[in-house]
Parts: C-alpha cells; sequence; structure tokens
C-alpha cells in the first residue's frame, strides 16, 4: 500500500516537473518572478546563513581545540578540521538542512495557500501554465543563489573560528591561519557547491509538490508544508551519501 | 453561446450531475442555480475545463471543449474571465497589476495601453483610486469589483461567475448583479453566473437553469420562475413562509 502510494507520489511529482519545465509564456514575467524569488529565497536567507555560520565556525573552533587537540597532534588542527568541517559538509548540506525549514514551508505554505484561495485556478483559467508559472522560477531563483549562500556561509565560520582567537583566546590566530591554510584543496569548496545545487533542486521541487498539490484548506496547508520539511531533509540527507561518494 | 450536451459527471463511484442538455445565450445573463451539494460548482468547473466530464459535450460557439487538444483549450481560455467566489486575487500584486496581470501575460500592446485599459477596467466597477491598493486592504464587495475588472480585462467572449454574492451584505450584491448585468450587455458576451442568491434570480436572471440532484430540473426566465408549477423550484426559491406568501401575493395581483 505505501509502496503504491510513494510511486503515485512519485508519477505527480515526475508529471508536475514536466509541466513546469516549459517555456515560459512571457520571458519578461518569467524574469521579474524570478527576481522575486531571488530576493524572498536566496537574498532574505543570507541573515540567518552567517548568523548560524558564524556560531557553529566558533563552536566547531572551540570543541576541536579543547576537546579533540591533544599534545601529540599539531597546533594548527583545530583550524585544519573546522575549515575541512565547513568546506565539506556543514555549508552545504547542513546549511540546505536548514534552508529546506525555512525555504521548503515558505513555498509549500504559499503555493498551497494559492491553492486553496483558487489562485491557481485563476490562473490556470486565464490560460496560463500555473505550473510553470509558479515553480519554474522558484527552481532556478535557488539553484542559482545557493552557491552565494554557500560561499557566504563558509566565509561566515571562518570568521566565527577567528572571533574565537581574538576574542575569547581559545587559539591564537596564527595556529588558526595556519590551520586554514594547510593542504588547501579547492576542489573541496566546488564539492561544496555542487552538492547544494542538487539540494536547492531537491528543496525548491519537492516543496512546491506538496504545496501546488494541496486539496482542503488550512489544515492540509500546514501539513503540506510539514511534510515539504520532512520530505526535503530526508532527500537531501539519502542525497548527501551518494554525492559525497561519487565527488570525492 | 455555449451549448451543454449529454453531460454527465462522476467522481469515483458517486454521480454528481447527470444528463444536463442545456444552451446559455449570448449577451444574456445565464443563471445556474439549486440548493448547496446539487452540482451547479461541478457543472460550471466542467464548463471553465477544471474538470473533465465523464460523458457528453461542452460547445463554445460550436467548439468542443471535450475534443481540444491542451494547445487549443489554452487559447480558448484566453477568451474566458472568471470571478471566483474568494475573488482569487494575487495577494502579492497591487489592485493594478492583479487587473494588468492577463494583459501583460497575452497582450502585445505597449506597458501604457495595458496600463490604460487596466486603468478603464478599474473604473468601469468604480474602484478608481483603488489600484495601489493590495486585495487584504480592500472590503468583499471591492475584492469582488477588483476580480470583475482583471476577469474583463482582456475582453472576453464568455464570463464565467462563481458565487458572487457570496459573503456580502444584500445592497454589495445588487451592486455586483448589476456590474455583471451591465457589462453583459455593453459587451454582448455570455455570461453564466452560479448562485443561490434568490435576489440575483429575480433581478437579473434573463436565463435560469435549475439544477436538483444533478439533474436538469427547470429552465427559463426571472419572468417564467414566479409562476412555475415545479415544486422543487418553488420549494428552493421560496423557501420562507414569507416569500411563498410574497409570491401568492404577485400571482394573485397578475391576475387581478
Amino acid at each position: 500500500m505505501y509502496i503504491i502510494k510513494f510511486l503515485q507520489s512519485f508519477g505527480e511529482y515526475l508529471l508536475l516537473m514536466g509541466r513546469s519545465f516549459q517555456k515560459p509564456e512571457r520571458f519578461k514575467m518569467f524574469l521579474r518572478k524570478y527576481y522575486q524569488e531571488v530576493m524572498a529565497l536566496g537574498v532574505n536567507s543570507i541573515g540567518i546563513v552567517l548568523l548560524i555560520s558564524l556560531f557553529i565556525g566558533a563552536v566547531i573552533c572551540i570543541q576541536m581545540k579543547l576537546n579533540i587537540q591533544s599534545a601529540w597532534m599539531p597546533t594548527w588542527v583545530s583550524g585544519y578540521t573546522t575549515r575541512e568541517i565547513m568546506l565539506l559538509e556543514f555549508s552545504s548540506a547542513i546549511m540546505c538542512l536548514i534552508l529546506a525549514g525555512k525555504v521548503g514551508s515558505n513555498i509549500a505554505s504559499e503555493l498551497g495557500t494559492m491553492r486553496v484561495t483558487q489562485q491557481i485556478d485563476a490562473l490556470e483559467i486565464m490560460g496560463v501554465n500555473s505550473a510553470s508559472y509558479l515553480i519554474l522560477p522558484k527552481i532556478t531563483a535557488l539553484v542559482s543563489i545557493i552557491p552565494v549562500l554557500v560561499t557566504f556561509s563558509v566565509a561566515a565560520g571562518i570568521a566565527g573560528a577567528y572571533c574565537t582567537a581574538y576574542f575569547a583566546d581559545i587559539i591564537t590566530p596564527s595556529d588558526l591561519t595556519l590551520g586554514l591554510q594547510h593542504q588547501f584543496t579547492q576542489w573541496f569548496f566546488w564539492m561544496g557547491v555542487i552538492k547544494s545545487l542538487f539540494f536547492a533542486f531537491i528543496i525548491a521541487s519537492v516543496s512546491s509538490y506538496y504545496g501546488y498539490t494541496v486539496r482542503g484548506g488550512s489544515i492540509e496547508v500546514g501539513k503540506a508544508s510539514t511534510n515539504a520539511v520532512v520530505s526535503s531533509s530526508v532527500l537531501i540527507l539519502f542525497s548527501d551519501i551518494f554525492l559525497t561518494k561519487m565527488l570525492s | 453561446m455555449i451549448t451543454v450536451d449529454k453531460l454527465y459527471k462522476s467522481f469515483d463511484d458517486r454521480q454528481v450531475l447527470s444528463d444536463i442538455n442545456t444552451e446559455f445565450h449570448n449577451g444574456k445573463t445565464n443563471l445556474i442555480i439549486g440548493q448547496s451539494g446539487s452540482g451547479k460548482t461541478v457543472l460550471m468547473n466542467c464548463l471553465v475545463g477544471l474538470h473533465e466530464p465523464s460523458q457528453g459535450h461542452i460547445l463554445y460557439d460550436g467548439r468542443d471543449l471535450t475534443a481540444m487538444s491542451k494547445r487549443e483549450r489554452t487559447l480558448l481560455r484566453r477568451e474566458i474571465g472568471m470571478l471566483f467566489q474568494s475573488s482569487a486575487l494575487f495577494d502579492s500584486m497591487t489592485v493594478l497589476d492583479n487587473v494588468m496581470f492577463p494583459l501583460d501575460m497575452f497582450s502585445t500592446k505597449s506597458y501604457k495601453e495595458r496600463r490604460e485599459r487596466a486603468l478603464h477596467c478599474l473604473d468601469r466597477v468604480n474602484l478608481g483610486g483603488a489600484e495601489s491598493k493590495y486585495p487584504n486592504e480592500l472590503s468583499g464587495g471591492m475584492q469582488k469589483r477588483a476580480a470583475i475588472a482583471r476577469a474583463i480585462a482582456m475582453e472576453p467572449r464568455y464570463l464565467f461567475c462563481d458565487e458572487p454574492n457570496s459573503g456580502l451584505d444584500p445592497k454589495t450584491s445588487l451592486v455586483i448583479d448589476k456590474l455583471i448585468s451591465d457589462i453583459t450587455h455593453e459587451n454582448n458576451i455570455t455570461t453564466v453566473v452560479n448562485t443561490h442568491d434568490m435576489n440575483s434570480v429575480i433581478g437579473i436572471g434573463e436565463n435560469i437553469l435549475f439544477i436538483d440532484k444533478g439533474h436538469k430540473a427547470w429552465q427559463g426566465s426571472n419572468k417564467e420562475v414566479l409562476t412555475a408549477d415545479n415544486k422543487r423550484l418553488n420549494d428552493f426559491i421560496f423557501a420562507s413562509d414569507f416569500s411563498k406568501q410574497l409570491r401568492q401575493d404577485i400571482i394573485a395581483n397578475m391576475a387581478g
């Protein structure tokens, strides 16, 4: 029974994506909507990304210094591990899990409310491909803005680590700098960016599916919002394993 | 003119519409009336293509909606304006942007011309001056009028109104009814109104279709409805003792 339900939902999701990835009726309208979504989904998320990354970067550095580092290890280990954790996992996978909560629920509730208040029906009656008009700009906006968010996250995480060096005397700034520069592999940064592109697609498309297919009223919109966050998060975690294996 | 030919609609095992045959005339306000759950909303959804009929045909001036390709259906929909029960204005846009939306999407006119057309439509529904407001800043009646302005922006050949008076006070309902009727006659369009408002039935019902339990139970004009001898229709329209007495008085006056 669950398998049939899953296959049915997956089929509906694919059909919706098929309708979404169609040429926009008016490219000018698409660009206007794309710009709005970049602002709503991306630019409005910069604050939370910077805040969380700053604190997590600082906490990772403190944890590494106080609990992992020993006399047998070089003094730059804390800086090195902070950089690797931020680059490889936090700024891509964990940041996208956080964004799945913020952006995913936003997308699902917005589309769900549009569905129950007949705004999507109004688009259809006008002869507009509502899926393409509403969903395509969200997916393209989030996929194109996510590398910027990842970059900001890495930078904020490292800034957080420097805060522990300058303001808390946990590690000396020179040891931290040495660790951050030690055996830097540029590919690790690109790996994080590539993974985040997949995660951004998952967040935007899965949340849009749950929001767009809402039937009922406000309770169903709330459920769709929760389902969007849960499903996006689970899919991000699963795909993270495969992407990490493939890209490493 | 819209012709409905032997229309059936069922959801799973539940038959909602059975053997509906009717015509909605050009230049007239055509009303679909019936109790809640009688199937009138399903009929309207079938007419505009939001539901697929189980059997039967819907002809828009001879063009069969049920046999149309996706592309043909999209083109037909650009000739349709619809006023939804909930108004369905886009929350994120101002009133002017809402009215301009179909023009921005499909019209090849310049921005200035599109804006002028939208302002003209807003003036037509007496909403001049409200163009920069958002839908949540408007009253229910103003939202309905803004939705009418959006529906007529593309100069549609067919106008559908789903319970346009729901949630409105009687006076505002009369304003909306008059607006719909006037726009229908001015532009000579085929208007179909789904309602259970009796003031609308008497006031603007030039062609009334009464649906009862998914079947066509009666059809006629607002003049004929007063004297119709269909018991179910009379029980529905003249439900209260007061209205029953009123009907008898009117018939007695007509006879006298």
